[in-house]
């Protein structure tokens, strides 16, 4: 199973990226086997509009199930629910962290956007 | 005739010279105040409100029966304002420009079309001046579109001044384009130069005839009359540093009715506007 988490670096001990739209990078996870792949994020973190709607796509064109970051966006949590994407939000420092939050069933999931757009 | 009033810098005087223009002029005019983010001609010409007409984009609108999620209009549309992620399209309103192309897109004919009010156009007048303002609803990015639906008022034949918002973006443009002449407001300091540098280069990419007129001279220094003069660039108007122009304006009064010796300035401001306007299309830019 894969799962998206946002990131400033290139690998599973970097930092989580607080923002979802305007993330450097998605690191996508298979929980499975641990191994990754990081997706970068430059254009989206570079829009002058409809960042979260852009790293949603590319979320879904992924193939993750679940995404993991630090805030989630309203036009970025309805493109996600509408692709059934679960979102949790997350204080955790590094990415490793934040999968084996997710594993041990210690994150929440999100109901709604915790952020206003362009925050 | 249609005379755009820009500049780089803000707060350089445009709206100024606008409504004094208007108001030295004989005659029926029309005063456009295209800085819809931030419209304040009418502050000035106090203007009797005459109407106040909607205006607005066509957005799109998915039918979900019809909708089966090809992403056709995702691919399309470059604002991200619709998309399918793996389900019907989602619309997100406020980032649509209004181009239409996912309804032509769609294979399916999904998506019709449905107005979103964006703003105003409010018009007022004031004595022989016709003032056409446009104000944007709080919370909407798209100035062009509402202006452009503020110009759609110019009539053919009647003299048009066009107040442009600052800067050198696309609401400058969508204010200045078609216009027979430009009237570039700036102020000699070194900001008031950089960002007139920029106007310029905006101009005339445009190919739009244009001078300078410069206000508050006597602050700042020589460096906008010596680049204008480098560059072959008319100063249609020196607005001096006077105090009392500063205290006309403060109380909400006109610079040519509070003080009269100022009329012959604007008279002579619009004869070079005109001599310029003339120019349209006949001779070739200036080389850079």
């Amino acid at each position: 199973m894969k799962i998206a988490c946002t990131t400033t670096g290139n690998d599973l001990q970097s930092p989580v990226d607080p923002r979802f739209g305007r993330a450097q990078r998605l690191i996508i996870v298979d929980t499975d086997t641990d191994a990754f792949t990081v997706v970068d994020n430059a254009a989206g973190a570079a829009a002058a509009q409809g960042a979260g709607i852009q790293a949603a796509e590319a979320v879904v064109r992924a193939g993750a199930v679940a995404l993991i970051s630090g805030h989630v966006g309203p036009k970025a949590f309805r493109a996600l629910r509408a692709s059934g994407v679960r979102m949790y939000t997350t204080d955790a420092p590094t990415v490793a962290e934040a999968i084996s939050r997710y594993k041990a069933g210690t994150l929440v999931e999100a109901k709604s956007a915790d952020v206003n757009g362009h925050w | 005739m249609i005379v755009a009033v820009a500049s780089g810098k803000g707060g350089t005087g445009k709206t100024t010279v606008a409504v004094n223009l208007a108001r030295s002029l004989a005659g029926p005019v029309s005063l456009f105040d295209c800085d819809v983010e931030e419209p304040n001609a009418n502050l000035f010409l106090q203007g009797e409100m005459d109407r106040t007409d909607e205006v607005s984009l066509p957005v799109p609108a998915v039918d979900a029966a019809k909708c089966d999620g090809c992403n056709e209009c995702g691919r399309l549309c470059q604002y991200h304002a619709i998309a399918s992620f793996g389900s019907q399209a989602l619309v997100f309103a406020e980032l649509c420009h209004g181009c239409g192309g996912c309804m032509i897109v769609c294979p399916r004919g999904a998506i019709t079309e449905t107005p979103r009010r964006i703003g105003v156009v409010e018009t007022a007048r004031q004595g022989e001046i016709t003032i056409l303002t446009g104000r944007i609803d709080v919370g909407v990015a798209f100035a062009p579109p509402l202006i452009r639906a503020v110009k759609g008022r110019i009539e053919p034949g009647v003299t048009a001044i066009l107040d442009a918002p600052p800067g050198t973006s696309c609401p400058v443009i969508a204010t200045v384009t078609g216009a027979d002449a430009v009237i570039l407001v700036t102020e000699p300091t070194p900001f008031g130069l950089h960002d007139l540098t920029l106007a310029v280069e905006t101009v005339r990419e445009l190919g739009i005839p244009f001078g300078v007129v410069v206000n508050r001279v006597g602050v700042g220094d020589g460096r906008v009359h010596a680049y204008c003069a480098k560059e072959g660039i008319p100063i249609l108007l020196d607005i001096p540093d006077d105090r009392r122009i500063a205290e006309a304006y403060s109380s909400g009064r006109l610079l040519v009715d509070a003080l009269p010796e100022y009329r012959a300035l604007f008279s002579e401001l619009w004869r070079a506007v005109g001599e310029l306007a003339a120019k349209k299309g006949r001779e070739p830019e200036v080389a850079r």
